[in-house]
């Protein structure tokens, strides 16, 4: 039962970050993606210290708004002429920084170390269960991450193809009148919410690795959105199962192995991909020589 | 408040940690710099996560935990990083952002698996290597500084040695290629500077927000001139005197660590920056839009009342 519980965890944080990776990685904003997983944490520490437990929808609500306070503050800085780069790299460190300073501060009252934050107690998730009425209802983890799922399905299930659009061709959905900057927010605003939903399960800085890393996957698998999205998800669900069964053999941390997972499905998919993988570029460009010399 | 100051600075183990946020302070600062220009200030984010599990690797090798061997595993393992960015630019259709992010957190990832590996396995002298992660300054003895000395001095005279070939490589790497200088040479070089810069700074800040002094300081001076030489000297002393905050404001207050406070004294040295900086700065640019707009005004003024003057002489 625990490990059950443990890799229902692990599918629901998956498919969060997969379904929003994937619009990360298509509009190039990885790495804002990273920035927004760092710079929750101050939203997760003030939330915790204001509601003083860890699932509660105060610290979703916080957190997301920190996040688009970060993407905020990011773009005010690339208007004012800093590099895209620099102008991410600032806000989240000093971000990052007051979270950590508020974490020592309050050490003492706060139950809310920073391992916990950076690698996730994902081994812990079935010992904080939820109980209505007298009846068990499971890790609260799960329902928090089941909740969060349902509103980023939600979303980007009613506006599809808003996303996909704005997705490939910001320029033309602003001409077509989509409001592009809304929804640049409104993905941001998921972003964070399915950071700070699994932080506590792999910890805020793996949590990049489940957003970026199986949707890059993903894009070398398929040219098409829709497929992409599955072979993400698919991905990584598969990652966190098997990363959990080497965790388990190996007896070593669960979020790193599971994100050591995704990098293996990665390389393979870098590899042996049937369109875009190194091999199969490798036979096409000796079968173009060949046809050449003949 | 100034007695404190005094008592702090004449304490001698206070003094080693000052002298080694400071170094710290003045080589990010520099190499920052370049890697600005460049237009790769987040290489220097992925090329510190990048570094735990060299790190790693080299304590389970031998067993020892010292600054010259943390940085040839680092040195190693960002190596390796960089030219895993490069192959998976080069050989698929990601996008840089995405190599640098898969990078990251695939190294971050095997760097804590080798972690957890290293607390539960019997090496004795374990104890503290998961202060990389955030940086303890406080563990900074005498001999790491000196180690930190003769490296920042390496890298200073080196870039200053190099400053011309540099200077033109930030700017227009194709010019300088087109003048035969060794291109792919100086930017493997600059990777270089940056995991030393990194690996220098992990054991006073941490694997996460080493990145921050290598970006911030250089990013301010960027407001106050325009020339390169005036920056890197700029960034430097930014950098130093935010290692000085740091250690300053984190002997003063109980449990607050070092890497995080030199962090927000960066930070609040690049909202003074933002805010007065000649010709960029949010207040002079006001200052210049207030200025030009009255002059305007007045210019209008006269317009018109010429105009009026005219229309009523005829």
């Amino acid at each position: 039962m625990i490990d059950f519980w443990i890799i229902l965890t692990g599918a629901l944080v998956a498919s969060c970050c997969g379904i929003l990776g994937v619009f990360l990685v298509l509009r190039k904003m990885a790495m804002i993606g990273d920035a927004i997983s760092h710079s929750v944490l101050p939203g997760i520490v003030i939330a915790f210290l204001i509601s003083g437990s860890r699932e509660s929808f105060a610290m979703l609500l916080g957190a997301s708004l920190l996040g688009l306070i970060t993407v905020f503050l990011i773009q005010l800085f690339q208007q004012s002429g800093v590099q895209s780069d620099a102008s991410i790299g600032v806000v989240f460190t000093a971000l990052f920084a007051v979270g950590v300073v508020l974490v020592s501060l309050n050490a003492r009252q706060v139950d809310l170390d920073l391992d916990c934050v950076l690698y996730g107690e994902i081994a812990y998730v079935h010992w904080n269960t939820w109980s209505l009425g007298g009846i068990e209802l499971g890790p609260k983890a799960v329902w928090l991450l089941g909740f969060t799922l349902l509103i980023i399905a939600l979303i980007i299930g009613l506006f599809y193809k808003q996303f996909k659009l704005c997705a490939f061709d910001p320029t033309l959905a602003a001409a077509l009148g989509i409001p592009v900057a809304l929804f640049h927010y409104v993905l941001m605003g998921l972003v964070s919410m399915a950071t700070v939903s699994s932080f506590e399960s792999v910890g805020a800085i793996l949590v990049v690795g489940l957003l970026i890393i199986p949707a890059s996957a993903a894009y070398l698998l398929t040219d098409r959105l829709g497929a992409m999205l599955i072979w993400s998800v698919s991905i990584g669900i598969a990652s966190t199962s098997l990363g959990y069964g080497a965790a388990v053999a190996l007896d070593a941390s669960i979020a790193g192995c599971m994100v050591c997972a995704a990098a293996l499905l990665f390389v393979l998919a870098f590899l042996f991909s049937p369109k875009h993988g190194l091999i199969a570029r490798a036979v096409r460009r000796s079968r173009l020589s060949q046809r050449q010399a003949v | 408040m100034i007695q404190h100051i005094v008592a702090v600075v004449a304490d001698p183990n206070t003094q080693w940690i000052l002298a080694g946020c400071m170094l710290l302070g003045l080589c990010s600062g520099v190499v920052g710099c370049f890697s600005y220009l460049r237009k790769q200030s987040l290489m220097g984010d992925t090329l510190a996560h990048a570094a735990l599990p060299g790190i790693c690797i080299a304590f389970m090798l031998t067993g020892t935990k010292s600054l010259l061997l943390f940085l040839i595993g680092a040195g190693i393992s960002g190596v390796i990083a960089t030219f895993g960015i490069g192959w998976i630019t080069r050989y698929s259709r990601l996008k840089s952002d995405a190599a640098m992010g898969i990078v990251l957190s695939s190294f971050f990832g095997l760097g804590i698996v080798l972690l957890t590996q290293i607390q539960h396995s019997s090496y004795g002298n374990q104890s503290g290597l998961d202060k990389f992660l955030f940086g303890q300054a406080a563990s900074m003895i005498g001999a790491d500084v000196y180690t930190m000395m003769i490296v920042c001095a390496l890298l200073l005279t080196v870039c200053t040695l190099l400053f011309k070939e540099l200077k033109l490589f930030a700017f227009d790497a194709g010019f300088a290629r087109g003048l035969g200088y060794p291109t792919a040479l100086l930017d493997q070089l600059l990777m270089l500077f940056i995991v030393i810069a990194v690996v220098v700074g992990i054991q006073a800040v941490g694997v996460v927000l080493v990145a921050a002094l290598l970006i911030t300081p250089a990013v301010s001076a960027r407001y106050w001139t325009d020339r390169l030489g005036v920056m890197v000297v700029l960034a430097g002393l930014f950098g130093a005197l935010s290692g000085a905050l740091g250690t300053l404001l984190s002997s003063m207050v109980q449990n607050l660590p070092t890497g995080p406070l030199s962090v927000l004294s960066a930070t609040a040295l690049f909202g003074i920056s933002v805010l007065c900086g000649p010709r960029r700065g949010v207040l002079t640019q006001a200052i210049r839009t207030a200025r030009l707009r009255r002059s305007e005004r007045a210019r209008l003024r006269e317009l018109s009342a010429g105009t009026m003057r005219k229309e009523a002489a005829s």
